[in-house]
């Protein structure tokens, strides 16, 4: 990301939000700074995943009240383009097959649309960087000259964003239960990746639906959503509640 | 030279016209006086000129074609069947006049000659400007001129091949382009002879209100192998032009032809094309056709198996973009044993742009062992867009027959995932785009598949907002 140092923060302020015509988020609010991880749980169709595609400004969903800021400014409107080129990522629970188009071509389109028009890197340099950047994943080199997640693996299509992670450093990432499905060594290299990118200007927002991946990443703050609301924020002791007494249990003990 | 009608369409670069005076012209209109005047022009035998003449009183009986493209504000009466540019063909560029020479300057032709390519032949409006073969190949005894000259030279030849493979009452355009047909390749490749780099054709379209009627003939002798490459292209007019080729290839014993079209035809030109090879024992034919530009596109390059053990490969590519449509496939006719086909068409449309596949699969009875795979895929870039499929089938022989269809839009996820990686809409749809395309344009030589790629980026940066 850019040279400038910006205190790193996304805002959240009563996020209202609707997918044809049905309300799904219903105030929603959330403040995420720089060095902080956050993890955000709840029951399955509580609005985890529309809250991601929200804040991504994925065109389906639409905001009915509330805004959406990074470092200061709003992004409420913005396309999900100009949100990426600020700084906001997204790891997507079930990312896109693009056949025809390789993965190097694409990483490298994505890499250089977040970079100033002299610090753009050619094939060369840009494979070297890739190169690198896998090895410390533990991914196949041979995955490069397939399609865009065409035929991946579960695994290997988790293991591709956060490769998308680690190349273009993020100010703020989500991370939309990249932790489903995935083996115990994949649940440790997703790990490793964000806890080796959990720098002072970096914030995460993982999203999950178990405590499982929170044995390997440490969130210093833990929220419950359900029905579209976050109903129940804790520390990291909150995610061990859940894991012992189940959703409900956890979310009546906050009344 | 004219830079007028350019400017009003940024997306068709080669839009622009010269004021080239033509050497001589039939005035408008189609009679059977239009057939005779052409065929003294040219100083033909006497059975080309009846030729002519009985093709016209087919074209003249059949009723147009109601089962492809909209063709009803195609008018004959309004399109000058005959413009002839310079007095004849020169293999220098020097000596093709200047007005005319800038235009190909202009769309790289004699640099690529210099660069890849084995020969050249520039056409323009009815006849040829240009015709050039490496000296090499000429005394190989490979033959690469126009076709009236071909006729002249090698009258035999001409006669035994001509009408062959597309008959004179084949189809109401195959009739007219007999007709009136003018310039057009003559290509010859002698037993066992490899021509290693392509052979390019250029046709343009210079006139308003012009029918381009070239005739191609190729015979690819036994052992041998060409590959032969024509791109065309047309100033925009408000009056719509008429393009109506035919082309007849022989492909005889273990010889092999590629015939590779990208075809850029401004906006106003109807473009109804026959294309046609023979191939005999273990002879290999390969249709590439690229179709982005035209009003109109009706063309299903087709293949007849005629030898035990042929093989045919058609791809067809089609974008249509506002006001386009795109009637293209492939027919392949198995008649001999053995014999293997694959058909693979992709095709684009966007704004309210239609394609549509068609096609023919045909197994006659005797032809055993036949294999045949059929793939078909369109992309939808917008709402409006449309595209159909109207695959026939004619098995008469227990065949091995694979067949698949899909249309698609393009995707939501797909566009969200790209733009959330911080590509704008455009670069989102571009990279879609060609990863849709790819299987077909990794199979053309690099300057032919940059060259296709950067025509479609084009078409749609032009037609975005």
């Amino acid at each position: 990301m850019a040279e400038v140092k910006i205190m790193t923060e996304l805002r959240i302020d009563n996020l209202h939000a609707s997918v044809q015509g049905k309300d799904i988020l219903h105030g929603v609010d959330l403040f995420i700074k720089g060095g902080e991880t956050h993890a955000l749980m709840g029951p399955n169709g509580s609005g985890k995943s529309t809250l991601a595609a929200v804040l991504l400004g994925h065109p389906s969903y639409v905001v009915t009240k509330g805004k959406i800021s990074l470092n200061g400014q709003d992004i409420t409107q913005l396309p999900p383009d100009e949100r990426s080129r600020r700084g906001l990522f997204l790891a997507f629970q079930n990312p896109s097959e693009i056949s025809g188009i390789s993965l190097s071509n694409m990483l490298r389109t994505a890499f250089n649309a977040h970079q100033l028009a002299d610090q753009r890197l050619g094939v060369l340099p840009f494979q070297h960087l890739l190169k690198a950047t896998m090895a410390e994943l533990h991914l196949e080199p041979k995955l490069l000259e397939r399609g865009m997640n065409e035929g991946f693996s579960g695994g290997e299509k988790k293991k591709v964003e956060m490769l998308q992670l680690a190349l273009l450093k993020p100010a703020i990432a989500v991370l939309d239960e990249t932790d489903s499905g995935l083996d115990i060594d994949a649940l440790k290299i997703v790990a490793e990746v964000v806890n080796k990118l959990a720098e002072p200007e970096r914030g995460f927002l993982i999203i999950t639906h178990y405590q499982r991946i929170l044995q390997f990443v440490k969130p210093q703050f833990v929220h419950i959503l359900t029905e579209g609301k976050i109903v129940r924020s804790g520390g990291s002791e909150l995610a061990n509640d859940i894991e012992t007494q189940g959703y409900d249990q956890a979310i009546s003990n906050s009344a | 030279m004219s830079r007028t009608d350019a400017r009003q369409s940024n997306d068709y670069q080669y839009g622009f016209h010269d004021d080239a005076q033509p050497f001589f012209q039939i005035p408008k209109g189609l009679t059977q006086k239009t057939v005779d005047e052409i065929s003294n022009q040219k100083n033909e035998p006497d059975w080309m000129h009846e030729y002519r003449r009985q093709a016209l009183e087919l074209f003249f009986k059949r009723p147009m074609p109601a089962w492809g493209a909209d063709l009803s504000a195609l008018d004959f009466q309004a399109i000058k069947y005959y413009v002839r540019p310079t007095e004849k063909a020169s293999r220098q560029w020097d000596k093709v006049p200047d007005e005319i020479k800038r235009t190909f300057d202009r769309l790289g032709i004699p640099e690529a000659e210099r660069k890849f390519l084995s020969g050249v032949g520039a056409q323009y409006d009815s006849e040829s400007v240009y015709h050039n073969l490496r000296d090499q190949l000429s005394a190989q005894g490979v033959i690469f001129m126009d076709m009236g000259a071909g006729l002249a030279r090698y009258p035999d030849l001409v006669k035994e091949y001509f009408g062959t493979v597309v008959p004179a009452a084949d189809n109401k355009f195959a009739s007219l382009n007999s007709a009136v047909w003018s310039g057009g390749s003559f290509v010859y490749v002698p037993k066992n002879t490899k021509v290693e780099l392509p052979l390019q054709a250029y046709f343009r379209i210079n006139t308003e209100a012009m029918g381009q009627f070239e005739r191609t003939l190729i015979i690819a002798d036994e052992g041998s192998s060409v590959h032969y490459v024509e791109g065309c292209t047309a100033p925009i007019y408000s009056a719509a032009s008429l393009h109506s080729a035919v082309v007849e290839i022989i492909v005889k014993r273990g010889a092999r032809v590629r015939y590779t079209t990208i075809q850029n035809w401004s906006k106003n030109v109807y473009n109804l094309v026959t294309k046609r090879a023979f191939a005999y024992e273990d002879a290999v034919m390969e249709w590439v056709d690229g179709n982005i530009g035209s009003a109109r596109t009706m063309k299903y390059p087709s293949v007849f198996l005629k030898g035990r053990g042929a093989r045919a490969e058609i791809l067809s590519l089609a974008f249509a973009g506002q006001d386009q449509h795109q009637d293209t496939g492939g027919k392949a006719i198995h008649l001999a044993p053995d014999t293997t086909s694959i058909i693979t068409a992709k095709s684009i449309c966007q704004g309210n742009g239609r394609t549509s596949y068609r096609g023919m699969l045909k197994v006659r009875s005797g032809a055993t062992g036949v294999r045949s795979k059929i793939k078909c895929d369109a992309l939808l870039l917008d709402p409006e867009s449309r595209s159909d499929t109207y695959p026939k089938m004619d098995i008469a022989e227990s065949a091995q027959i694979e067949h698949e269809a899909t249309v698609s839009r393009i995707g939501e996820e797909q566009l969200f995932y790209l733009m959330s990686r911080g590509l704008t809409e455009a670069e989102a749809s571009a990279m879609i785009v060609n990863g849709f395309l790819e299987p077909i344009v990794k199979q053309l030589p690099m300057e032919y598949a940059v060259e296709l790629n950067r025509l479609i980026q084009l078409n749609m940066e032009g037609s975005v907002g």
